[in-house]
């Protein structure tokens, strides 16, 4: 039983200094997460209203409830701010940050400051975003297609790139941050093999972000002088060429795409492994494909180039090595299945989430092999199809984990727990809204409806009003949680330290943990997942 | 039981780290990421630089030949020089050396200031015989595909313009080096940001090294 | 009590060398341009130029003193770089090997 007020009263990251200096200038790694979970939730929301907006146009086929003008906009903007300020961001930031020095016994990142200027770039980042968007918009697609971003759209180019530049230097800090402190920040016996899943997939993302995302700023810059000063890269009339662009545009974006899902899987791992009380099956395997994804994910870039008029043999160069890609990723699945045999499973929410990750990551996993093959993709370039490939895998992977891992961690992370039942409904209800949402945008897509189009034909409305009512039900399933887990803040059950009798160092330190995470470094001798080393009466879950 | 970790925090043993030769091997590191990152970062333009030279090898050296290939060749030296007296100047770090600290830096300063000086030089005279791209009378002589020659000086004003800034921010970072060393904030325990500085130095001097050649000395075997 | 790593520190003489050889090398790349090497006067300038990395970075940069994983982290670095430089080129090379506008 945990006694309520001695909890209350103890010393821990949150009520060490009041104030919004105390916060602002903090270099706790525990409260910089924090403050990314309130931005990335704004930026979340206004990304869905975008969404919302969209899916309401499409409900009838004449294109009634804006103009093509404005439609351009807002599929542009919800792209732009969903993947640059919510999903990149979205785990490392968070959950990274919070748990990442805590899983390996650090008292902080190596560069705390650095940290900090990391949630201050992507402030600045998304300042002028939201400020291109309310000033007039922008409407090129968030890919930014050349010679019409470039030279022909008379919208807030500059203004958008910029942002998303500024931007991607926090990811890049945070990826270097990661780095070097798993490197060098471990504590003594945390070798590499006895750390979590979770720090192998976000290190293995630190290393996407420090690759990939300079060559999109170095992109965006080439993109800003050529509307600026005129110097035209791209430009077809100087013998400049436009599919130039996509390379260097989609050199970094899809590897982005992996850094959104990576450490989504990597939460799938812990959630996997203590809701079966089980330790992760083939942990060397997992451990090792989040690198290869990592690795083989920066040479499939050409299979987003395939109607683009790249040449064919680069055509097929990018589409074998493209089915490469999914053998990491199909080996994750296999291991959490088989950590799932034979163990002792319960179904609290963060497993929910983490079944609903599994299936639906697998679903959006496969269609990506399907448009890796060049005669398909030829058919459903652009349509409706890609559209649902990519949020079965981002949505239906990436935000589901974000959501398990929040769960997961929500009582570590403020003492509190939230209600499970009003949990448990939500993930169904999201569950259902979005495979309604998202199903028959693949059936759509193979019939014909062309992407970022806002009018369509009659005979496609079925599906599309199926679409929009999911989303509807989708958008209840995500409000549920902001309101639940806010009431639990002030009223929920006291959480103790390892509620849900995990295995990881961020378990043996109160809920909430204090500012300096261990009162002593612990000094590691078992493995990641080794439940002798959980006492018994923790063991409290299947609630 | 109170926190162990009640020490004070100093420059050189911030409270993230249990030792000294841990923060500065984390420090070095970080450093060592951040230039792979400026890596791809110049990457993305070379890789631009490397397509349009193959498909227009010819305008490109008749583009390349319009530079001073005698002020490039001084140039590179300057900034080489540049990179020798920074090496000297963490050399002096390492022994401790204060005021040889001071001495090094500033003559890295002038010289990097003497790179950026000629390099305006030379942005002036493309400009006065009209090779910027976004002049309404461009005209490369020798020529008739002005197109891929704009694209030469794109890339040449984008390429040395990105060096400059670089070149810019660095002589920043020197300056405040130059400063906190003034103040004593180093020694020979602890001299760490001026490794580091060097370390970016010494990138925007490699960038240069590839930068000189790949646009001053195409097809300079030609005749005028 | 700090805990005082134990480095090399080069020589002047090392230094002073490295800078001769590195002034050398632009001079020789200048005057080798102006040779008629045909497609070889490209390598020849990249050889030249990789070189002076090498000198820059191994002696000025202090490489060739540091940990086995700052030399992999370099190495890496480059290894990323060859490969936007090749599979972009894969695309751009093969223009037209099917035939005109593809």
């Amino acid at each position: 039983m945990n006694t309520a007020v001695a909890v209350e009263e103890k010393e821990n990251y949150l009520n060490n200094g009041y104030g919004l200096k105390s916060w602002l200038l903090t270099k706790d790694h525990k409260r910089i997460a924090v403050l990314y979970f309130i931005t990335i939730s704004i930026f979340f929301a206004i990304g869905g209203t975008f969404a919302s907006l969209i899916r309401a146009e499409l409900l009838t086929p004449p294109g009634d409830l804006v103009s093509s003008e404005t439609y351009n906009k807002l599929f542009t903007m919800h792209g732009v701010i969903m993947v640059f300020f919510f999903l990149i961001p979205s785990i490392p930031a968070t959950m990274g940050n919070f748990f990442l020095p805590m899983m390996i016994g650090a008292r902080d990142l190596a560069f705390p400051r650095v940290n900090l200027l990391s949630w201050y770039l992507l402030i600045a980042g998304g300042i002028l975003a939201i400020y291109a968007m309310i000033a007039g918009g922008v409407d090129t697609g968030w890919t930014f297609y050349t010679p019409y971003s470039t030279t022909y759209s008379n919208t807030y180019v500059i203004t958008t790139a910029l942002g998303i530049f500024v931007a991607g230097f926090s990811s890049i800090l945070t990826g270097l941050n990661f780095i070097v402190t798993v490197h060098r920040m471990r504590a003594p016996g945390m070798t590499w093999f006895r750390m979590p899943l979770f720090v192998w997939a976000n290190y293995a993302t630190g290393l996407i972000q420090v690759l990939g995302t300079p060559v999109i700023a170095v992109t965006l810059v080439l993109v800003f002088c050529e509307r600026v000063f005129h110097i035209g890269i791209f430009d077809p009339q100087l013998g400049g060429d436009p599919i130039l662009f996509q390379h260097l545009f989609w050199f970094y974006s899809h590897p982005a795409v992996y850094i959104m899902v990576l450490p989504g899987m990597g939460v799938i791992s812990e959630l996997i492994s203590t809701f079966s009380r089980k330790a992760v099956f083939g942990y060397g395997f997992v451990a090792f494909s989040s690198v290869a994804i990592a690795v083989i994910g920066f040479l499939v870039w050409g299979h987003h180039l395939f109607v683009s008029g790249q040449s064919l043999y680069a055509g097929l160069v990018f589409s074998f090595l493209s089915y490469f890609v999914a053998i990491p990723s199909a080996i994750k699945v296999f291991n959490w299945t088989a950590t799932l045999y034979k163990g002792s499973i319960s179904f609290a929410t963060p497993m929910l989430y983490a079944f609903g990750f599994i299936g639906l990551f697998t679903i959006g996993g496969l269609t990506g092999l399907f448009v890796a093959s060049l005669g398909f993709d030829v058919h459903v370039t652009d349509t409706y199809f890609v559209i649902a490939h990519f949020h079965y895998v981002m949505v239906g992977g990436t935000i589901m984990a974000y959501m398990g891992g929040l769960h997961y961690w929500w009582p570590k992370m403020t003492g509190r727990m939230y209600p499970e039942g009003w949990a448990k409904l939500s993930a169904l209800i999201i569950f259902v809204g979005f495979n309604f949402t998202f199903f028959p945008q693949f059936i759509l897509g193979y019939v014909g409806m062309p992407r970022r189009y806002h009018a369509y034909p009659d005979e496609y409305q079925v599906l599309h009003v199926l679409s929009t009512a999911g989303a509807t039900v989708l958008a209840l399933g995500y409000l549920m949680p902001a309101v639940y887990f806010l009431w639990s803040l002030r009223y929920g059950e006291i959480a103790s330290a390892n509620p849900w009798g995990a295995t990881g160092l961020e378990w043996q330190t109160p809920s909430p943990p204090p500012t300096h995470n261990f009162e002593h470094i612990p000094v590691v001798t078992h493995d990641a997942y080794d439940y002798t080393t959980v006492p018994r009466e923790v063991m409290e879950v299947g609630r | 039981m109170e926190d162990s970790h009640a020490q004070a925090e100093t420059l050189a043993l911030r409270e993230q780290f249990d030792t000294e030769a841990q923060q500065k091997d984390a420090s070095t590191l970080g450093m060592w990421i951040f230039l792979i990152t400026e890596i791809m970062f110049f990457g993305g333009m070379f890789a631009a630089y490397t397509i349009y030279r193959s498909a227009y090898p010819t305008v490109f050296g008749v583009a390349s030949s319009s530079l001073n290939v005698t002020i490039g060749a001084i140039n590179t030296c300057v900034l080489l020089l540049s990179s020798f007296t920074m090496v000297m100047a963490v050399r002096a770090g390492q022994l401790g050396q204060r005021n040889m600290i001071i001495f090094f830096l500033i003559i890295t300063l002038i010289f990097g200031c003497v790179f950026l000086g000629v390099k305006a030089y030379e942005w002036t005279e493309k400009y006065e015989e009209h090779h910027m791209p976004g002049q309404i009378a461009f005209h490369l002589d020798g020529t008739p595909l002005q197109g891929p020659a704009k694209l030469f000086f794109s890339l040449y004003f984008a390429m040395t313009g990105l060096h400059a800034l670089h070149m810019v921010v660095g002589v920043g970072i020197l300056t405040f080096i130059i400063l906190e060393t003034k103040n004593g904030k180093y020694s020979a325990d602890y001299y760490t940001p001026i490794d580091i500085a060097g370390l970016y130095w010494h990138f925007v001097d490699i960038v240069w090294i590839f930068l000189f050649p790949l646009l001053y000395l195409i097809d300079r075997h030609l005749p005028k | 009590m700090s805990q005082h790593v134990h480095e090399h520190i080069d020589s002047v003489g090392t230094y002073v060398g490295i800078l001769v050889l590195l002034l050398i090398a632009t001079v020789a790349t200048t005057l080798v341009s102006f040779i008629d090497l045909g497609n070889f006067s490209v390598v020849a300038a990249l050889a030249i130029a990789v070189c002076k990395m090498l000198l820059v970075a191994l002696f000025f940069m202090h490489v060739r003193h540091s940990t086995k994983l700052t030399k992999l982290v370099i190495v890496g670095g480059l290894m990323w770089l060859a490969i936007l430089l090749l599979l972009t080129l894969t695309d751009f090379a093969t223009r037209g090997w099917t035939g005109p506008g593809r």
